[in-house]
C-alpha cells in the first residue's frame, strides 16, 4: 500500500454538489481531494445529460449539463482541488478524534479530517446483462472492464455491445486474443466511424467474427465460460465457443458500498442533520441527491445550498482553534486574495 | 384524455390517463409503475425505460428514430417491437395504447 494521501477533506462524487463544495471549503481556506468513479467531472449532468438544458439554476437563464461542469470546474479553479477519477471509495475508517482513513479501489488511502460524501444517486456502474445464472462467472470469466489486456492473450473473447467501448477492445484485444467475437443486436454502431471501419475490415479479413444477436445463455462449470448462445432475429441460436466475454451495456448508478459505512439511511439515502448536512457520524458529511432530511428536493441548487452549510461545521473539525468570520465575496478583500481577483 | 395500460412484467395491469403531449414514460412514472426506471428523466440515455409496444399497435406507434434505435443498444432483450417510453409522445390517436414492460431494465 502506498504511503497514505493528507487533506483537510476528500470529497466522495464529482457531480454538481462535490464540486461547488469546494468553491465553499475553499473560501474558508480548506483543501480538499474529489474521487470519482466516472472517468470525467460532472456526475449526472456530465453522464446523463450533457447536451439537456437546465432552466433552474438561480441567475443561470440556461445551460446545459455539460456547460455547468465546465463552469463549475472553471469556479473551483483557484483552489487548485485534486481529482482522482476511474476509482470508487470503499472504505472510511475513523482512525482519530475525528480523522478518517479513507480507501479507494485504486488502491489509494486518504488521511483527512472530514469526509463528504457527495454521492448523488450512487456511483455509476457497469449494467450488468439479464442472462440467468451470469453470476457465478462475473469477475472468472465475464469482465465489465478490462484491466489486464494481457489476461486475456490467446483466449476466445465474446464482446457483446455496439458503442465506443466494445468497439475499442474488439480491436485492442482482436491481434492477442485466439479468436474474437463481436456480438451485437444490430448490424449498425454507434461508435466513431473510424472504429467501425476498421472492424469491419477485420470481419472482411476474416480475422475476427461479428454476429448479429443477443445472448441468451451460457455455459461452463465453476465460473470458467466454454460457450455462449447468442440467438437472432428471428429466434435461431448459434453457439459460440468462448473463455471469456466483455458485455458492454452502458452505467447506472448503484449505491455500492455507501451501505457498509454505518450511516443512518432511509432506503437508499443518508439522513442528515439540516443545520450542517453532518451524518450520524462525527466528520462525515452528506450533500446533494445521496441525502435526506424533511422536505429534501433533489435539485442542484438545494445540493449547492448544503455545500456551503455544510462547509461552515468542516471548518470546526479543521481549524478547531480559529473562529469563523462571515465575509461576502463582494467585498472581502481577504476573499478576493483567495480567489486570485484582488 | 387518452388511456395507456401497462402490463408490469409480473402480470400487473394498470390503465392510467395521460397527458397529451407527454411521454408514455412521464404518464408511467407519474403513475408509481415502477418497472418504468427512467434514470435519465427521457434523455434518451439510458434505455432504463424500455417498453414492448402490443403488437395490435406498433404501427400506429412507429419504428424508433436512428438515435433511440442506437441507446436501446443498452437495453436487454430488446424485440422488434421494443421502444424507449420516453421517445413515445401521447397523443389521441394513442388512446388505448397498451405497452409491456421488459423483466429488468438494467438495474
Ligand atoms: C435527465 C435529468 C435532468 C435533470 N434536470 C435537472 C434540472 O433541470 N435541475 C436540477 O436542479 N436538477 C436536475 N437533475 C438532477 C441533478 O442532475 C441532480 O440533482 C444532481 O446531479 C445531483 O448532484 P450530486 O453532485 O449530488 O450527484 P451526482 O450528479 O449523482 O454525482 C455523484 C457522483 O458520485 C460518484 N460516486 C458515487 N458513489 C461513489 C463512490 N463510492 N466512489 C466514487 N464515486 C462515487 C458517482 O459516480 C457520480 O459521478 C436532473 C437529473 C436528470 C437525470
Ligand atoms: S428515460 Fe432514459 S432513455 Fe428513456
Amino acid at each position: 500500500m502506498s504511503d497514505a494521501i493528507k487533506t483537510d477533506v476528500l470529497i466522495i462524487g464529482a457531480g454538481p454538489c462535490g464540486l461547488f463544495a469546494v468553491f465553499e471549503l475553499g473560501l474558508l481556506d480548506i483543501k480538499a481531494h474529489l474521487v470519482d468513479i466516472l472517468d470525467k467531472v460532472g456526475g449526472q449532468c456530465a453522464e446523463l445529460y450533457p447536451e439537456k438544458p437546465i432552466y433552474d439554476i438561480p441567475g443561470i437563464p440556461e445551460i446545459t449539463g455539460q456547460g455547468l461542469s465546465e463552469s463549475l470546474m472553471q469556479q473551483i479553479k483557484p483552489f487548485n482541488p485534486t481529482f482522482h477519477l476511474g476509482e470508487m471509495v470503499t472504505g472510511i475508517e475513523n482512525i482519530g478524534d475525528p480523522l478518517y482513513r479513507v480507501t479507494t479501489t485504486a488502491g489509494k488511502t486518504f488521511e483527512c479530517k472530514a469526509v463528504i460524501i457527495a454521492a448523488g444517486g450512487g456511483s455509476f456502474q457497469p449494467k450488468r446483462p439479464p442472462i440467468a445464472g451470469i453470476e457465478p462467472y462475473e469477475d472468472k470469466s465475464v469482465h465489465y472492464a478490462v484491466r489486464k489486456m494481457e489476461n486475456f492473450r490467446g483466449k476466445n473473447i465474446v464482446i457483446v455491445g455496439g458503442g465506443d467501448s466494445a468497439l475499442d477492445w474488439t480491436l485492442n484485444l482482436q491481434p492477442i486474443a485466439k479468436r474474437l467475437t463481436l456480438v451485437h443486436r444490430r448490424d449498425d454502431f454507434r461508435g466513431a466511424p473510424d472504429s467501425v471501419n476498421k472492424m469491419r475490415a477485420l470481419v472482411a479479413s476474416g480475422a475476427m467474427d461479428l454476429k448479429i444477436g443477443q445472448v441468451t445463455e451460457l455455459e461452463g462449470a465453476d465460473g470458467q465460460l466454454t460457450a455462449a448462445s447468442i440467438k437472432d432475429k428471428d429466434g435461431k441460436i448459434d453457439r459460440v465457443a468462448c473463455d471469456a466475454m466483455l458485455p458492454f451495456f452502458g452505467l447506472t448508478m448503484k449505491l455500492g458500498p455507501i451501505s457498509d459505512w454505518k450511516l443512518d439511511m432511509d432506503e437508499e439515502l443518508i439522513k442528515v442533520d439540516v443545520s450542517t448536512f453532518e451524518t450520524n457520524r462525527q466528520g462525515i458529511f452528506a450533500i446533494g441527491d445521496i441525502n435526506t432530511y424533511p422536505g429534501k428536493l433533489k435539485l442542484i441548487l438545494s445540493g449547492f445550498h448544503e455545500g456551503a452549510l455544510c462547509a461552515q461545521r468542516v471548518h470546526h473539525y479543521v481549524y478547531p482553534e480559529k473562529r469563523l468570520v462571515f465575509q461576502y465575496t463582494t467585498s472581502s478583500t481577504s476573499l478576493q486574495k483567495k480567489l486570485g481577483v484582488a | 384524455m387518452p388511456k395507456i395500460t401497462f402490463i408490469e412484467h409480473d402480470g400487473t395491469v394498470h390503465t392510467v390517463d395521460a397527458e397529451l403531449g407527454a411521454s408514455v414514460m412521464e404518464t408511467a412514472v407519474r403513475n408509481d409503475i415502477a418497472s418504468i426506471v427512467a434514470e435519465c428523466g427521457g434523455g434518451c440515455t439510458c434505455a432504463t425505460c424500455h417498453v414492448y409496444v402490443d403488437e395490435a399497435w406498433v404501427e400506429r406507434v412507429g419504428p424508433p428514430s436512428p438515435d433511440e434505435d442506437a441507446e436501446l443498444d443498452a437495453a436487454f432483450d430488446v424485440r422488434a417491437n421494443s421502444r424507449l417510453s420516453c421517445q413515445i409522445k401521447v397523443t389521441e390517436a394513442l388512446d388505448g395504447l397498451i405497452v409491456r414492460t421488459p423483466s429488468y431494465q438494467g438495474r
